[in-house]
């Protein structure tokens, strides 16, 4: 078992992080703003972005995202995320959220790419200009045995993307409930992609709302076994403010004081003093009020 | 009952879109797309599948019929069992869509949602487009960033684009956009001045049908708040 500040002290300048969750839902916010009150600099973050996004990008920290949207779920745009494109101080790789996945799954699966029909004909092919197609090998049907309805035509096109793997040396995810040992499970609706995000990592992190010392409930929302993680760390409300149903909701409230703040730096400049400046025990206090 | 406002036209017009469906995911983006396919689902498209904007498929009643988390829904995409009804922020005559961003990409005028899904939905499956406010700005010769690719870059299915001025489709030899419908009160003229390339106009343009009594009623009780207003005054 580590403190937020630990798991971040085995992370480095210059990492590629996955961060699971998705948009402005379970996302690991006490392990980014233990990032936040780091010297970490130059990551790249792949995500499927939300807040975490939004706050590496306007403290600098994040060089590279790697993202097919960054959103808040109910506050369609990531207003940070929207501010650091739009004055360049952010590198950007677009995929599309497909893609995203199946990077995650040849990098869990330990291939060099996976062949996936979403990108064909897009920008996202002109604006990531390394991306190569693939030919598929059996154009010319089954080799493995006759009949069935695909027979002699293969389905869909023969050309495809290589996705190429999405390789982590770390991943961050929130989970409700794990063990001291590291397994882990969510007990919402959506697992989201938190297990690939760990399998496709070197090291994976799980901080959760409570460590428990047995899992109890549905065996399919054990998501997490401790050989897909390295490091647990226990963060009650860690996800705030975004959601972690059922132990909360989103804090639509703290999060469209967020949205605000990101309008003016001046705005930002008080929005940090007053939540950021902190450690997460005086975050957590702050909004408890 | 009052007579059909143009938001409700709208419902209607995006309903339609599903029409013939079967059993597949509908995906509605927005207010009056959400309104439609419930619409279509309780009429005349009951196959539909829908999900409660969650991870959970919603029956018609509004019981739990199923479990979608995002991972199956791209499963689904995959497998060409959807129908989604995206916005957009810029569209072609080829239907190539943009909802990334507005300016260079390299560096945005304004950075939109990203390309999300678009990419993937337009070659695996059927895709219908909104438009709440039809224009210039929205209708261009070339769009910024394809997000989802129009019929000239390898589109499997693009349906229909339904907008607050008309329902349209790529019904042409060369499946670029064309005119199917005004909505009442609309004229050929007025979608003419708000679209920024040349649109096919069909001779015997046809006005687009409005609500039944019984449509209107369903109407009307899946959105008792009014959204459907706001998002088409």
């Amino acid at each position: 078992m580590l403190t937020p500040d630990e798991v971040v002290a085995e992370l480095r300048d210059g990492m590629t992080i996955g961060i699971g969750g998705w948009g402005s839902r379970r996302k690991p916010m006490g392990l980014v703003r233990a990032i936040l009150r780091s010297a970490l600099r130059d990551l790249t973050i792949v995500s499927y972005a939300g807040p975490d996004v939004g706050l590496l990008a306007a403290s600098g920290q994040a060089r590279r995202v790697v993202t097919g949207f960054a959103s808040l779920d109910s506050i369609a745009l990531e207003p940070h995320f929207r501010n650091a494109r739009q004055n360049g101080t952010i590198e950007l790789t677009e995929l599309d959220e497909g893609m995203l996945h199946w990077g995650l799954l040849a990098a869990a699966h330990r291939l060099p790419f996976l062949p996936i029909r979403a990108g064909l004909g897009s920008d996202v092919m002109r604006v990531n200009p390394g991306l190569a197609t693939v030919r598929s090998p059996y154009e010319d049907g089954n080799p493995l045995f006759s009949g069935g309805v695909w027979g002699g035509r293969p389905p869909g096109p023969a050309e495809l993307v290589a996705m190429p793997a999405l390789r982590l040396d770390a991943a961050l995810v929130h989970m409700n409930r794990a063990d001291a040992a590291g397994n882990g499970q969510y007990l919402g609706p959506d697992p989201y992609f938190d297990d690939l995000f760990c399998l496709a990592a070197e090291r994976a992190y799980v901080s959760c709302e409570r460590i428990v010392t047995a899992l109890t409930g549905p065996p399919q929302s054990m998501l997490l076994n401790r050989a897909m993680v390295h490091g647990v760390t226990e963060t009650p409300n860690g996800a705030h403010f975004t959601s972690c149903v059922p132990d909360y909701g989103r804090d639509e409230e703290f999060q469209r004081k967020y949205a605000a703040a990101a309008a003016d730096p001046g705005a930002w400049d008080r929005f940090r003093a007053e939540y950021l400046a902190g450690d997460e025990a005086a975050y957590q206090k702050m909004v408890r009020r | 009952m009052s007579s059909p406002t143009r938001a409700e036209i709208c419902a209607v017009a995006c309903a339609e879109a599903w029409r013939g469906d079967g059993a597949i995911l509908a995906s509605p983006m927005g207010v009056i797309p959400a309104l439609g396919a419930r619409l279509a689902r309780l009429t005349f498209a009951p196959g539909l599948l829908l999900t409660d904007g969650d991870a959970y498929l919603l029956d018609r009643d509004g019981n739990v019929e199923g479990w979608l988390p995002y991972a199956k829904v791209f499963t689904m995409v995959a497998a060409g069992r959807r129908h989604v009804m995206m916005g957009a922020a810029q569209l072609d005559r080829h239907g190539n869509q943009n909802i990334s961003c507005i300016g260079a990409w390299e560096r945005p005028k304004a950075q939109l949602l990203g390309v999300r899904g678009a990419p993937g939905n337009t070659v695996n499956h059927a895709v219908s487009y909104w438009i709440p406010r039809h224009s210039r700005r929205v209708f261009v010769e070339h769009v910024d960033m394809v997000s989802g690719v129009g019929y000239d870059r390898g589109a499997v299915d693009l349906r229909v684009v339904v907008t607050n001025l008309g329902v349209f489709d790529f019904e042409t030899p060369d499946r670029v956009l064309r005119l199917r419908s005004v909505h009442p009160g609309v004229d050929v003229s007025d979608v003419l001045a708000e679209t920024g390339f040349d649109l096919v106009i069909p001779a015997g343009i046809e006005v687009t049908r409005e609500p039944s009594a019984a449509e209107l009623e369903i109407i009307r009780r899946l959105d008792p708040d009014n959204a459907r207003n706001r998002e088409v005054p």
